[in-house]
């Protein structure tokens, strides 16, 4: 098995587990801004996308890119945009009110 | 700057990404940081993004711009859908997510082939299954929570069976391309077959399952990015894309035990099909029903009451009124509060975020463990559109299909007042005794009209 597929299964297995750690914490009134912002931060692979399109190399491999940048780079903005939204929407009570 | 130095740049861009994604979910545990996550999260995708533009390999810029603009276009206006419109939102951009998933590592195949390894061969084949079938998958998601497509799950016989073939067949032609990788023609009935499980995979899924399936998707797109992560050796795809899946998949788990089922259930049982133990049904038995003032009446003379809203809430757009009514009562000095059951609505926290939205502080907003305890003591339980979520068949009957589901213990409070359209059974077509007990009072009608006559009766002084 090559190296590179070794080192990728360490990240993941320890970023899973954190992600597992962290994801208990979210609150269930959260839940829904949860599922939206980590479509968001999934969205990264518009990196990739990126680079598939940049690197040229057939015109295939470049429009699927490209398409892939667009797709995913909506979902970046879209995400953060609607978490954004739905987060200010929530408030504490006036007791807790300055 | 050289080459070398530029990519060092964009790794350390990349690692710091990752610090900015773990450090978005830590502060979304509360509502107070959970702002400062989102930021976080944004500044980190941003700085991810802007360095890649400078990465070597890039070489032509015009259309990557064009792409990037196109895809902040279409991004705005999904985010700015109404809070109703949420659940479709969410299954159309992780459908988004796993299509663009594909795309790459379909695209990698065809720059790759015929010189791929077995290994990259398996890789790529994995992802690409996993991103087309949770791209169809998602869209149909979409498409019944848009209701373009019926809500109702569609069966037919031997369903399991053609399904599960479809997936195997797609496992079976990337084995073969393992060791034929130039068959390209092979590579692309195995996405197409993969395409046709994600629809055969959602199609037989009704419309109250969806929490789950919405979750399960959320999960399948996260790993669609961590297994390109794999492809690429790209570290920052596989962090976002095992947090991602992580989430996903803990709300799934979260979700099938709030309905005591198990993953195998919610995918292959069909819960339409489940068959009700009709006889019961036949025997006539008598409801009561109120009218606004009498509700009015009640909910006035309360000390305490606990509203359970469910997907009728969504569906009318009562929150707002729901609200007017939560100030009303409120005003005259009576306790109010929520109990959200984990499933009530279409994705998970649904609830929280319409009321939310129509300003209901969130600390009134209590989930089931908190609030159960509370119904004996409780005047009025107000139960808005939800029904299953409320059963005490899921309790008591064990020859309900919902038996052994955790239900808010509504029939536990002093008396019940239910909002409905009609005398229709729920969704899974399962027949709630709740609305025939001696204490429960039915009111019917449209939830939105029927909370706003409750208000102005309140308002018009009723003591």
């Amino acid at each position: 098995m090559p190296a590179d597929f070794i080192s990728s299964l360490f990240v993941f297995i320890l970023a899973g587990f954190l992600g597992f750690e962290l994801i208990k914490r979210v609150s269930p009134l959260l839940h829904t801004p949860l599922m939206s912002l980590t479509n968001a931060l999934d969205a990264i692979v518009v990196v990739a996308a990126i680079i598939l399109a940049g690197r040229h190399e057939t015109k295939l491999s470049t429009l699927l890119g490209l398409i892939a940048v667009a797709a995913s780079f909506s979902n970046m903005v879209g995400g953060f945009l609607i978490t954004d939204r739905m987060l200010h929407m929530f408030r504490a009570g006036k007791a807790k009110k300055p | 700057m050289t080459a070398i130095a530029t990519q060092q740049v964009i790794d350390f861009s990349y690692i710091a990404a990752v610090i900015g994604f773990i450090l978005a979910l830590k502060w979304l545990s509360s509502p107070v940081s959970a702002m400062r996550g989102v930021l976080i999260g944004e500044i980190a995708s941003g700085v991810a993004v802007l360095a890649t533009l400078f990465d070597p390999q890039v070489t032509r810029y015009k259309w990557i711009i064009i792409t990037l603009i196109i895809g902040a276009a279409i991004g705005v206006p999904l985010g700015l859908v109404k809070m109703t419109a949420v659940p479709q939102r969410t299954a159309l951009s992780h459908a988004f997510g796993a299509l663009s998933a594909a795309l790459i590592g379909i695209g990698e195949y065809y720059v790759g082939t015929p010189h791929l390894t077995k290994f990259e061969m398996l890789e790529i084949g994995l992802e690409v299954i996993v991103g087309s079938l949770t791209f169809t998958g998602s869209l149909i998601a979409a498409g019944k929570l848009q209701e373009i497509l019926p809500q109702r799950p569609i069966t037919y016989k031997g369903q399991n069976v053609v399904s599960l073939s479809a997936l195997g067949g797609a496992i079976v032609l990337m084995l073969i391309l393992m060791v034929h990788p130039e068959y390209t023609h092979l590579f692309q009935a195995m996405i197409v077959v993969a395409l046709l499980f994600g629809v055969m995979l959602v199609t037989p899924i009704g419309g109250a399952d969806m929490p789950t399936v919405i979750s399960l998707l959320n999960s399948y797109a996260g790993f669609s990015a961590a297994l390109l992560g794999f492809v690429l050796n790209s570290k920052v795809l596989v962090v976002a894309g095992a947090l991602d899946g992580a989430s996903g998949f803990i709300l799934s788990v979260i979700m099938c035990k709030a309905m005591n089922r198990s993953f195998t259930n919610v995918l292959f049982g069909a819960f339409g099909q489940v068959q009700v133990s009709a006889g019961q049904a036949a025997e006539e038995r008598t409801v009561r029903s109120a009218s606004p003032e009498e509700a009015a009446g009640i909910l006035a003379a309360a000390n305490k009451v606990v509203i359970v809203p469910g997907y009728g809430m969504a569906v009318a757009q009562a929150q707002h009124k729901v609200r007017e009514l939560y100030d009303g009562l409120t005003k005259r000095g009576i306790d109010v509060k929520f109990g959200i059951h984990p499933v009530a609505g279409r994705m998970p926290g649904h609830m929280n975020v319409l009321l939310a939205e129509a300003d209901i502080p969130y600390d009134k907003l209590l989930e089931m463990d908190e609030i159960n305890g509370d119904f004996p003591q409780t005047d009025v339980a107000l139960v808005i559109g939800a029904n299953d979520v409320t059963n005490p068949a899921a309790r008591t009957d064990p020859a309900s299909p919902i038996f052994g589901m955790p239900i808010l213990d509504v029939d536990k409070a002093r008396t019940v007042m239910v909002i409905k359209r009609g005398m229709g059974a729920g969704f899974a077509g399962i027949e709630n005794p709740l609305y025939y007990m001696d204490k429960t009072l039915m009111l019917f009608g449209d939830a939105k009209n029927f909370v706003g006559s409750i208000v102005r009766e309140l308002a018009g002084g009723h003591e």
